[in-house]
């Protein structure tokens, strides 16, 4: 046998084909468990360069477009074809042969088989059994014997034989229309250096030719973001760790993009109002899209995948946090713009990354309760002069934390780390103003002996207890105040730690608490005349505010940043992340996936049988023999049920 | 001739199928389709062209149902009254639920489904002491408490349907949407595939085993609902408001019970092979059979499913396939049952090796099912752990 017949042998060969199956389900494993297109700045971290490099290499990070996966799927076509190729002739001969030639020997070698004699004249017997055959679906075909015995050749279901065409021809043509709208076209124009992919992030009409898609490429699955009041004629294919450029042969504008909620918070639908811009069409027209009611024209399919930011407009109240400044400065900004400010004598530069509407967040302290929507936030960073930056979301609205009202911003220094929370108490009309005041006043040091001196007024009411102790008094708050504006409680932990011997400063600890949470009031005091308010008076409310206060103050000195921007006003533009697919294989899998299903429930639930009667006028006997290409129970029972019945008949 | 004729006929000739149908049957399907047109003639304003399709569509489908297999004739009405008078119980409004003693002990939707999951726990012990105790009688109530668990929690579904339109118009949906909902599914399918074979080849002794799979999905239910408050009725995120839904997710359940159940036959087929229980199950034959039976079906159905999700993923995420976790998943479990169909079929490969893969089968179908939910990320993120 020469190797190419051996070659063709194989590969048309079952167990190949189990084979293949089997390599090709364990390849489609991996890439589900391997987070498939992340950026690749996510695999080093995650893996660390070698293995990173080591896994590029393999192409693990596109599994379904690597070139061994696409290999395992041609194989699979291959396989499939000969296989096809090979058996068809032979299921098509089955299809239509009666096997009327058969012989009385070879009859009687069957497994199932029986002789009947029967007492009336052979041609009544012929018509009962020919209608035995028709009446039970078989379709028959008769030839005389040289002995004077006729056969009767007689077969059901031969149609399961083209279930088995159906069905291969059926994975032929879907993984040709899948390989059509894969991306091996791509992948070889990339192999011979047409094309390259580009990494670079520059504006679309920078990049180069060898990285444009032209308006012919058959088939793509590319993306475009288009905010509110923009149009744009190309789009963007992801590959790897770039992107290709795709030209479109018309304008996609986008008038408006909405996001309906359910009464519950959740979205219920997200809409886009498209204008397409054809220089073929007389006027552009309008077409509203949603999830799962795409457009489609001129063969492009235009999907609503998904939404983002497309540059909110956002006003800013900055408040210096640890100065004793109690005025904000106002700064304006918008999503995905750099915004250089300086706070004393240092330049910082802010980045507006992402703002958001609606925040659905679940709140109650048992994460019992329902979720609602907590109002807008916004995400950004705060970028210092040695290029450092940290991230930073902060929430328009107060929220409401275990009954009390906070106006919260999340911290980190790295996209890895959770954030942290910073939790500011908003006084009592719901405002900032309240705790800055406050803050103001305790970190402006000059204050400080002010503060001090009311205290001891209030805390020492006795003169002879003034007389004696008051200045002693008023130094050692004074000192407290100032390790306090220095660094909040931790400051004052370390201090305690330096001069309060081991065991008496858990008590230590508790009266400075004690001292900063009554000098805070006094703080609060003041700060609330300087402002020209009504004084607070010393209820549960004040002072859980303040110590809320102190506890926030002490936090601003990690905060990282050195002014909370509080968000006041903003103009919300959103973008709509459009999908836009050209697939001509698509009709293709169609065509195929409708023969799959034909030749899977022929193959299963039409069963080929054949039957054989052999009229011997001259011992006066039938000859009955069956068989069927696949012989399970119900062939058996079958069989059974014939040869009773056929009993009946013949022996009657 | 003529008397030859009268031989035949009074022989056991097979009659066509429409002449197999009896009264019953007619009247039953006439039922059915009346009933159709009635809720048409009272609702069409509110109906678009695929509610009416779907409509009449269940008319039929159901009276073909019924015809081929006559259990149906009795569940299918009975599922449409009880449903039908509970949600008369309500009268609009969701409180009745917790108040009105019926449903809130009876046929109200939560409180079906709890005995669905207790019917369905009863008949897998029940099936088990009929098995070692030999006893047709108790074998007897074992199916019939299969049958009221599927009535129960049709019930439980078809009044879920209506509690969501109740929530609010707009979020009122089929309820196939979430794992608590799937695996209601799940198990209703499972037993009704089960009880078919359990007709159809005569046997009750392998209710047990089947019942064991379905009872592990109620202890799942279960703990969705106590340790993860899951059973609540939640609104369609927008890629899930498809008709595809309606169709995909069924066909897909098709396919799990019909390879859950097979594993379990399968796990039955190992034993008695083994030498354990070999007298009290039915034999290997058989169970090849049913094991062959139940994976062709579920490969079939599986196999629209897919395709019906390919379409769906079409309209939904814009295109056919996307390698997501689920699709992959399916893609693996339908290869290896290709696989497997292709060993029986044409190598004619029998007995315990193919048990054992069926019984793997079952592994990997639960993961494509569950797994996927579980750890892996993807488009399908309905009902997350
Ligand atoms: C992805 C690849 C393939 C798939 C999904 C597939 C699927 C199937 C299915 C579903 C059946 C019907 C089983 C049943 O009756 O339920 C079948 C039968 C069969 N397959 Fe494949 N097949 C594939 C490749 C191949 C290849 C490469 C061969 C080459 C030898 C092959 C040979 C056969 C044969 C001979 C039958 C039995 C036909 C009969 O006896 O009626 N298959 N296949």
């Amino acid at each position: 046998m020469t190797s190419s017949k051996r070659l063709y042998e194989l590969l048309s060969s079952m167990r190949f084909a189990v084979s293949v199956l089997t390599v090709l389900g364990i390849a489609s494993i991996i890439g589900t468990v391997l987070k498939q297109n992340e950026p690749y700045a996510n695999y080093i971290i995650q893996f660390g360069q070698f293995w990173f490099d080591f896994f590029e290499m393999l192409g693990l990070y596109d599994v379904y477009h690597s070139a061994w996966f696409l290999l395992i799927l041609i194989f699979l076509v291959v396989s499939t074809s000969l296989c096809i190729y090979r058996n068809t002739p032979l299921m098509l001969k089955e299809l239509k042969a009666y096997r009327e030639n058969a012989t009385e020997k070879s009859l009687r070698a069957f497994s199932h088989q029986h002789e009947y004699a029967y007492a009336k004249n052979a041609d009544e017997i012929r018509p009962l059994l020919t209608q035995f055959l028709v009446a039970r679906g078989f379709r028959f075909r008769s030839v005389q014997q040289k002995d004077g015995s006729e056969l009767i050749a007689a077969k059901a279901g031969s149609y399961q034989r083209l279930g088995y065409i159906f069905t291969h021809l059926a994975i032929v043509i879907i993984c040709i229309g899948g390989l059509m709208d894969g991306n091996v076209p791509l992948k070889l124009q990339e192999f011979f250096g047409q094309k390259k992919v580009e990494v670079r992030d520059i504006p679309a009409n920078q990049v180069p030719k060898v990285s444009r898609l032209s308006v012919k490429n058959l088939s793509f699955r590319a993306n475009m973001t288009l905010p509110e009041g923009a149009t744009a004629d190309v789009a963007f294919q992801r590959v790897r760790d770039g992107y290709m450029v795709q030209e479109l042969p018309f304008g996609i504008g986008l008038t408006d993009f909405r996001i309906e909620h359910y009464p519950t918070g959740q979205p219920k639908s997200f809409e886009s109002d498209l204008v397409i811009y054809d220089p073929d069409l007389k006027a552009p027209f309008k077409h509203t899209i949603s999830v799962n009611h795409p457009l489609i024209y001129k063969g492009i399919a235009i999907y609503q995948s998904d939404f983002q930011d497309g540059g909110s407009t956002l006003q800013f109240s900055a408040w210096n946090i640890l100065g004793n400044e109690d005025k904000p400065k106002s700064i304006s900004g918008a999503i995905f713009k750099k915004v250089p400010f300086d706070e004393g004598n240092a330049q910082y530069q802010l980045e507006f990354n992402d703002f958001r509407k609606f925040n659905i967040l679940n709140l109650s302290p048992d994460g019992k309760g329902k979720p609602h929507n907590v109002g807008a936030n916004v995400t950004f960073k705060v970028r210092d002069a040695s290029g450092q930056a940290n991230e930073y979301v902060n929430y328009m609205q107060p929220l409401q934390l275990d009954g009390k009202y906070y106006f919260v911003s999340g911290m980190r220094s790295s996209p890895q780390e959770e954030f942290k929370y910073l939790r500011i108490p908003a006084d009592p009309d719901l405002q900032l103003q309240g705790f800055m005041r406050l803050k103001s006043v305790l970190f402006d040091k000059s204050l400080h002996a002010q503060i001090a001196h009311r205290f001891a007024e209030k805390a020492l009411n006795s003169d002879a207890a003034r007389a004696a102790t008051q200045n002693k008094f008023e130094t050692s708050v004074v000192q407290l105040l100032g390790v306090f504006a220095d660094g909040g409680y931790a400051a004052i932990a370390k201090m305690i730690e330096t001069s309060v011997p081991q065991d008496q400063r858990e008590k230590a600890a508790q009266t400075y608490i004690k001292i900063m949470t009554s000098a805070a009031f006094e703080a609060y005091q003041m700060a609330q005349e300087r402002a020209g308010i009504k004084s607070a008076q010393a209820d549960e409310h004040t002072s859980s505010f303040l110590q809320d206060s102190l506890n926030a103050m002490s936090d601003l000195f990690y905060y990282g940043a050195p002014v909370y921007l509080e968000l006041t006003k903003f103009e919300q533009r959103e973008a709509s992340g459009l999908q836009l697919t050209r697939s001509p294989g698509k009709n293709l899998v169609y065509l195929g996936s409708v023969l799959l299903v034909l030749g899977i429930f022929s193959m299963i639930y039409i069963r080929e049988r054949r039957i054989w009667l052999l009229l011997k006028p001259t011992s006066k006997t039938v000859l009955f023999a069956m068989s069927a290409n696949r012989k399970n129970r119900d062939f058996e029972m079958e069989f059974e049920r014939y040869q009773s019945q056929l009993n009946n008949l013949l022996e009657s | 001739m003529m008397k030859t004729q009268k031989i035949v006929n009074s022989n056991d000739e097979p009659q066509p199928f429409l002449k197999q149908l009896s009264v019953v049957d007619w009247l039953y399907a006439f039922a059915l389709m009346a009933a159709a047109a009635f809720a048409f003639s009272k609702y069409s304003q509110f109906m678009d062209i695929y509610e009416t399709t779907f409509l009449f569509g269940a008319g039929i489908t159901f009276s073909l149902l019924g015809w081929f297999w006559k259990s149906m004739r009795y569940l299918v009405p009975s599922v449409a009254v009880i449903s039908l008078f509970s949600i008369s119980l309500y009268q609009g409004d969701l409180e009745l639920a917790n108040q009105a003693f019926l449903l809130k002990y009876l046929i109200g939707s939560q409180t079906a489904i709890m005995w669905m999951n207790v019917l369905f726990v009863l008949s897998a012990l029940t099936y088990w002491f009929a098995l070692f105790k030999r006893s047709a009688f108790t074998a007897k109530v074992a199916t019939t408490l299969v049958w009221s668990a599927v009535l129960m929690g049709f019930v439980g579904l078809m009044v879920r349907w209506y509690e969501s339109y109740l929530i609010a118009p707009d979020v009122g949906h089929i309820p196939l949407s979430n794992l608590y909902e799937v695996f209601i599914l799940f198990c209703l399918i499972t037993s009704l595939m089960y009880l078919y074979y359990e007709h159809r080849y005569e046997t009750k002794q392998l209710g047990g085993f089947v019942m064991l799979v379905v009872s592990a999905a109620v202890g799942f239910i279960l703990w969705y609902t106590f340790s993860r408050h899951a059973n609540g009725i939640q609104p369609l995120v927008p890629a899930l408001q498809s008709y595809w839904m309606k169709i995909h997710v069924p066909a897909n359940f098709v396919g799990y019970g019909a390879f859950s159940l097979a594993a379990m036959v399968a796990s039955a087929y190992l034993l008695s092979n083994k030498g354990v229980m070999t007298a009290s199950l039915p034999s290997l034959e058989v169970l090849d059979d049913l094991m062959y039976k139940a994976i062709s079906v579920g490969f079939a159905f599986f196999t629209i499913a897919t395709i019906l999700g390919a379409v769906w993923a079409a309209e939904a995420w814009g295109g056919y396939w996307s390698w997501d976790a689920k699709e992959t998943w399916a893609l693996i479990v339908w290869l290896n049952y290709a696989a497997w169909l292709h060993l029986r079929l044409v190598k004619g490969l029998r007995g315990p090796m193919l048990a054992w893969w069926a019984l793997i089968g079952l592994l990997v179908t639960s993961f494509a099912f569950l797994g996927v939910n579980m750890f892996l990320s993807g488009l399908h993120s309905y009902g997350t752990l």
